[in-house]
């Protein structure tokens, strides 16, 4: 157990919070502007993972690849948002959730059909498929692309809603969103504009964890879930407590996976301990979760209850 | 029962008298699948029974009753690995262990509100499906086939044995639930969904009320794992997935949340349907999925809801809010 061991795995759980962000920020947006929570959210990040794998296939760009899938999940986010999910905002969170989960069913078979049952790889473009050298230490360059993208994005995502216009009234909407109606907004665009910034950015993320791991049917699901604790423990409709829980839960459960079973190796005897150290591993982030919701049920940055 | 003069008392009955028909055809035709066919039918219908009594009555949304499945279902499966065969011994373990899980949980749980508690019970029951996942010993994510059942003498493993305690399970668990929310606790439960804080107000601390509650219908959740952990003679992780509690969650809300009979026919319902979609095309999720859409949207008050009679509606829609 070396120290740039440990440092690279800190790095890949900072890789793997940032694209976790890029999940909560869309999730928690839409749940601060419209009170709306989409399981299908992971449904969007899987079509953005198969978009750029294809488009990746045929045209061989992988920069054209990513832009174009995030491209293309924004559009698709305002076809859904114009053409029924809407009708799911005023609905209470038990519908919503349901419906979602009916999408779920939906899309997993969509592209079942469309793909085929068999996971599709995506390779990492040649530029990237190095090592970069990061003080002494050498971090896949492709990882350490992701970094960048993640911190861009959330740089980005700051700037546009405390700095701009739109972002205006994106923090209005979701403090009181007649109000903001009542003063000429309109406030269906404003959430369909929110939506869509969702969708591409659950397909941006699809469509970069696509070099690292498998393209499938239900690919979803865990990153969903996850991105539920993320939103959670950092206090539902809050972006910061978005980025801060997403880093949170993305190092622990990439420490916890490396280190609980070589402390558990160092403490149990050996069967023991390869019979706990995964268990205890998979479940550090839900007891985490736990412990943070024990004594803050709001989550660490909780958003003031609106009108 | 609440089971008055419309066309609701005849259908549940039939619904009944056909379960209650089920073995003896299996007996006369010889044909003991249908026992394993719609043993299962009972035993998401006794599941969905026991989360109605939270989300129906109490209003609170769990998505996470299916580990509750999975507890009572390795139970069996853990402990006959191990050699202890007992089929009390398993009830009683599956009994003990849910309780001793869904306490906390619940307590936990139980503090936050609305859409913080659909994401917390979700969340426990990841924690638990990814321990389930990682015990090697007991079939991991494959699963764990049975090669001994609750051992229950010379009834051990009988189709029949199986079915007929399962559907007498669960109409004491109807019976049950019927006295349950009809009683004083039941009314408080009752109001806690309207509004907690004026329960509190009246000098009634609300959050006892429904820990029990919770822990009441995990146990029920528990005792459906346990049968079906016998019935398959096989249990995986599969069984408490978040998939299988969102199932749960459309079965009660399709029969018709806070209605007695409804669980149970919104189970048949939903587990009819998907296997009729699987009789017509292999792409049936393709259907199901957008059916569960409108279901959501269009049939707020479910099968047993629908069938309500007029006045009665109006009364119910007077008593709410």
């Amino acid at each position: 157990m070396t120290l740039s061991l440990v440092l690279g795995q800190a790095l890949n759980g900072l890789q793997f919070g940032l694209l976790l962000f890029l999940m909560a920020a869309g999730l928690t947006l839409v749940f601060g502007i419209m009170s709306f929570v989409n399981l299908a959210h992971g449904s969007l990040y899987m079509f953005g993972a198969y978009f750029a794998a294809t488009i990746a296939a045929h045209s061989g760009s992988f920069v054209l690849a990513v832009v174009l899938a995030a491209v293309l999940m924004f559009v698709l986010g305002l076809l859904l948002d114009a053409g029924g999910l809407q009708i799911l905002h005023r609905r209470s969170h038990l519908d919503q959730v349901l419906a979602t989960f009916g999408v779920v069913i939906f899309a997993n078979e969509l592209v079942r059909i469309a793909w085929g049952n068999a996971p599709i790889y995506m390779d990492a473009p040649d530029a990237l498929s190095g090592a970069v050298d990061l003080m002494g230490m050498s971090y896949p360059a492709y990882r350490f692309a992701i970094i960048v993208v993640g911190l861009l994005v959330a740089v980005g995502l700051y700037l546009l809603i405390e700095r701009t216009r739109i972002g205006m009234l994106i923090r209005a909407g979701a403090t009181n969103r007649r109000m903001v109606a009542s003063l000429g907004v309109n406030i269906g665009w404003l959430n369909r504009f929110v939506f869509a910034l969702g969708a591409a950015l659950a397909g941006l993320a699809g469509a970069m964890v696509g070099p690292i791991l498998s393209i499938e049917p239900g690919m979803g699901e865990p990153v969903l879930i996850l991105t539920l604790v993320v939103i959670v423990i950092g206090g539902i409709g809050s972006i910061r407590g978005a980025f801060f829980g997403a880093l949170v839960v993305g190092v622990v459960d990439t420490l916890g996976r490396i280190l609980i079973p070589v402390w558990l190796r160092e403490t149990l005897d050996p069967a023991m301990a390869t019979a706990a150290g995964p268990a205890l591993a998979s479940m550090l982030v839900y007891l985490m979760m736990a412990v943070i919701l024990a004594f803050k049920p709001d989550g660490l940055f909780p958003v003031k209850a609106r009108g | 029962m609440r089971l008055r003069g419309d066309i609701r008392a005849p259908l549940a009955s039939l619904i009944l008298v056909f379960l209650a028909l089920v073995p003896a055809y299996a007996w006369l035709a010889n044909d003991p699948y249908v026992l394993t066919y719609f043993g299962r039918i009972l035993a998401f219908a006794l599941a969905a029974l026991g989360l109605n009594l939270v989300l129906g009555f109490g209003g609170m949304a769990s998505l996470g009753h299916a580990m509750y499945l999975g507890f009572g279902a390795y139970s069996v499966g853990i402990l006959s690995t191990l050699g202890y065969i007992n089929g009390w011994l398993h009830l009683a373990v599956a009994l003990g262990v849910t309780c001793l899980i869904a306490v906390p949980v619940g307590w936990i749980a139980l503090r936050t509100r609305g859409m913080a508690f659909i994401m917390i019970t979700l969340a426990f029951a990841q924690l638990f499906f990814y321990v389930f996942v990682s015990l090697r010993t007991f079939g991991g994510d494959e699963g764990l086939s049975l090669t001994q059942l609750s051992d229950f003498g010379v009834l051990t493993g009988n189709k029949y044995a199986i079915y007929l305690s399962l559907l007498v399970t669960m109409l004491l668990t109807l019976w049950f639930i019927g006295r349950l929310v009809n009683s004083r606790f039941g009314l408080v439960l009752k109001a806690t969904r309207y509004n907690a804080r004026r329960v509190n107000a009246v000098g009634t601390a609300s959050q006892p009320y429904r820990l029990v509650a919770y822990v009441i219908s995990a146990q029920i959740c528990a005792v459906a794992g346990y049968f079906m952990a016998n019935l398959n003679g096989f249990v995986s992780p599969a069984m408490m997935s978040w998939l299988v509690s969102a199932e749960l969650m459309v079965m009660v809300l399709l029969g018709g949340m806070a209605t007695l009979f409804g669980p149970i026919a919104g189970a048949a319902g939903l587990l009819l349907i998907e296997d009729g979609l699987k009789l017509i095309t292999p792409h049936w999720p393709l259907i199901l999925g957008p059916l569960v859409f409108l279901v959501v949207l269009g049939m707020r008050q479910g099968i047993w809801g629908v069938l309500l009679p007029a006045d009665e509606k109006a009364k119910q829609a007077g008593a709410d809010h």
